[in-house]
């Protein structure tokens, strides 16, 4: 309400004082919620689907709507500060993807737990990380989620287990923590991601054996950008129906473009698991705008017409966004204050990561061994003796 | 008797003991002998009772009691949640293992060997050594990896490898590789306990030899600190610095030469990684000689490191005679008998090696 009397204030300031009548539009004017048709999704092995017809608040769909824009600006000012050479090594962006992170995290909790592979920032944040504490990891400063030991894969926060380097490594480790869950006896669940090209690891069709066979409570989400690395999906994998890959497991194949899509199927996938019937599969179809990572300019193995034909017809925040303004849940007015706000807190966020000093070198050997009593760490000469603190 | 041994060590109840004890003599405590396979599995079994996150997991550890029967009567006691048998599949396992520790769980991994392991040891290395590192102290992961390593007998190269050296390369584990049945449940309650990832060696060969073990050692709480050698023997012409099952053979070796007037003193590691270099050091610093004796091969060896590590330390000033590494024949380890003994150190290469060094 506030932020409409403002933009009327402002609309008469611009014109001068001349009488300016502006319909003031109040909060009353908006819808609060409106009801969407959504895509069917894909299934495998079950008999029910995710519903089509999905309710969305306004409150809702401003919050998907900020975090989105927030995840979007986030990555795009990595990429400036990668190109400035300020980030360095693996840099992998999420651009394009923002639909599967928020949409999510709408159907999960934060007492649910979540782990991903290297394009995670966006999960860092979903999760409960600080834009500014991601954007400073990625200068390597003593700021940084993981104080700069740990950089743009490894960014760790609770019931967040990154972040992980290894291609599928992280598919296992997800069953884990949803086998604590079983055994604290908790319906908490675990959400385990990885991409079309991790989704021909071994590892991972070892894991979907022992989740089945332990009934876990475990949401495989295999995000399908079309491309591991500059390899497409027809070139890995032969077969590229990943939503049914678990063969013995339960598959959803949703929309990864459309928010409500994906939360609608996370939603029914949590429902499956705490219900104790075991382990789901979801393939989210999204896709990335920018290369694999910093050092891929993405348009070797794809066309410059695909990735703006996506842009432009399938882009996730323009979707929410004209849902929002054609259902008269939200103005363009407030829309724009939102980017306003999103864009002086990613500005404030790079400020802080360019300028917080990197983490002191009597640090460097810290967090060797958890809750251990110091210990001497060699350094790269037999005379450098180095103190490790837990 | 070994039965109601086992019996009444495994319920703990240390008032037989004292019957038994009062009963044979009255001046002094008669021997409590454990092999280590009963320490093994008395350690979890106290270790589970104590601590509810803790779970073991692995091939046949549940209904089969383990393929070599460190784990007899657990699944009995505790059941499926905390004793869990795993399909083949040991990357899986593994990393599932590793998941749960992240999340709050104590787990006990077995490989069948640690041969399997390799199969697994991205899980061991990338994603619990180096986790509570790259979180700067945001995510510990307390898991213990154990199971038989080095050589047996007769199994051929792929199931006689000693991992030793691969596992103490990196920072962020410990590695542990126990040589007698104190040693053993010390050591493997110290691991459990331990908030850290720890690789856990064991023998197979040693697991059905009994030692005696002190009745101090048969506390609940009784651990050993990890980090920490043992002077298994006293001697002031020369140290013999092993781990498993070479300590043995290493006081074996020190009995054979003493006749002759050469008097060893052996060291049991205990702990590859971190090496206590310091009783290393104290020891050469009175000896003025050292041999090192390990199964593995030579190259880039505990027995290397220990060569360097005595290299830039006070004790190089104190020596004699170069250090000499007393190893496993650099070969895939063969199948018959003959080749097999001759591929692995035996006392009287011990004993060879110590003469040389000594110029005797």
């Amino acid at each position: 309400m506030l932020t409409n009397i403002s933009n009327v204030l402002r609309t008469c300031a611009q014109r001068n004082g001349a009488a300016a009548v502006v319909s003031a539009r109040t909060y009353s004017d908006f819808t609060t919620q409106a009801t969407f048709e959504i895509k069917k999704c894909d299934v495998f092995k079950l008999d029910e689907a995710p519903a089509t017809q999905v309710v969305m608040t306004r409150d809702e769909g401003l919050q998907y709507y900020r975090t989105m824009q927030t995840m979007r600006r986030m990555e795009l000012k990595a990429d400036q500060l990668y190109k400035q050479k300020i980030i360095r090594g693996f840099c992998h962006l999420y651009d394009g993807q923002e639909a599967c992170a928020v949409g999510i995290e709408a159907s999960i909790n934060l007492k649910d737990h979540l782990i991903t592979a290297y394009r995670a920032h966006g999960y860092t944040l979903t999760r409960g990380g600080t834009v500014k504490e991601i954007m400073a990891e990625l200068t390597g400063r003593r700021g940084g989620i993981a104080k700069g030991k740990g950089g743009s894969m490894h960014m760790y926060c609770k019931n967040f287990y990154g972040g992980n380097g290894i291609v599928g490594a992280q598919v296992p480790l997800g069953a884990g923590v949803a086998l604590a869950c079983k055994y604290k006896g908790t319906d908490e669940l675990c959400v385990c991601l990885y991409g079309d090209g991790a989704a021909n690891q071994g590892q991972i069709f070892e894991t979907y054996n022992m989740a089945a066979l332990w009934k876990l409570p475990l949401i495989f989400i295999c995000e399908n950008n079309r491309y591991g690395m500059g390899t497409s999906v027809e070139r890995a994998a032969a077969s590229t129906d990943y939503f049914k890959r678990g063969e013995f497991i339960p598959g959803l194949r949703v929309d990864g473009m459309d928010i409500l899509c994906v939360r609608e199927a996370t939603r029914f996938a949590a429902d499956h698991c705490r219900s104790g019937k075991g382990p789901i599969l979801m393939e989210l179809q999204t896709y990335r705008y920018h290369g694999h990572s910093m050092s891929d300019p993405g348009v070797s193995y794809r066309t410059r017409e695909e990735i703006q034909e996506v842009r432009s017809k399938s882009d996730p925040i323009s979707l929410l966004k004209d849902r929002l303004l054609s259902n008269n849940m939200a103005s363009v007015e407030e829309l724009k204050e939102i980017d306003v706000e999103v864009r002086k807190e990613i500005e404030d966020a790079a400020q802080f990561a360019t300028t917080d000093p990197e983490p002191p070198l009597d640090e460097l050997c810290n967090h060797i061994f958890s809750n251990s009593p110091p210990v001497e760490v060699r350094g790269t000469n037999p005379w450098t003796k180095l103190k490790s603190l837990s | 008797m070994a039965a109601s041994l086992r019996c009444f060590l495994r319920s703990g109840k240390r008032a037989v003991l004292v019957a038994v004890r009062r009963g044979i003599h009255s001046s002094s405590p008669a021997a409590v002998q454990v092999t280590v396979r009963d320490a093994l599995n008395q350690a979890m079994d106290e270790e589970l009772e104590r601590d509810e996150r803790v779970f073991l997991l692995g091939e046949e550890v549940a209904q089969y009691d383990g393929a070599y029967k460190v784990s007899r009567g657990l699944w009995k006691k505790y059941g499926d949640k905390r004793i869990i048998d795993t399909p083949i599949s040991e990357m899986g396992f593994t990393g599932i293992a590793v998941g749960a520790a992240m999340a709050g769980l104590r787990p006990i991994c077995e490989f069948m060997t640690f041969n399997f392991s390799m199969q697994a040891i991205d899980q061991v290395i990338n994603s619990a050594a180096k986790t509570y590192y790259m979180s700067a102290g945001l995510q510990a992961v307390p898991i213990v990896f154990r199971g038989p390593n080095g050589s047996s007998a007769g199994v051929a190269a792929q199931h006689s490898q000693c991992f030793a050296a691969w596992y103490a390369h990196c920072p962020g584990l410990k590695v542990v590789s126990p040589w007698n049945s104190e040693d053993a449940r010390g050591l493997l309650k110290a691991a459990i306990r331990d908030d850290n990832p720890v690789v856990f060696l064991e023998n197979e060969l040693m697991y059905g030899v009994p030692f005696e073990v002190s009745d101090e050692s048969l506390s609940k709480d009784f651990t050993i600190p990890i980090g920490k050698a043992k002077v298994e023997r006293q001697g002031s012409h020369i140290t013999l610095v092993s781990h498993s099952r070479f300590v043995g053979h290493c006081l074996d070796a020190a009995a054979v030469l003493a006749k002759e007037g050469v008097d060893c003193e052996v060291i049991n590691l205990r702990t590859i990684r971190p090496l206590d270099v310091e009783c290393i050091e104290g020891s050469v610093m009175k000896t003025n000689h050292l041999v090192t004796v390990e199964g593995g091969w030579p190259q880039f060896g505990v027995g290397a490191e220990i060569c360097a590590r005595i290299m830039e330390g006070p004790a190089f000033n104190f020596l004699d005679a170069p250090v000499t590494r007393v190893t496993g024949v650099d070969i895939p380890m063969p199948y018959a008998k003959i080749l097999e003994e001759n591929s692995i150190p035996q006392v009287k290469d011990i004993i060879f090696s110590v003469k040389k060094t000594l110029n005797v």
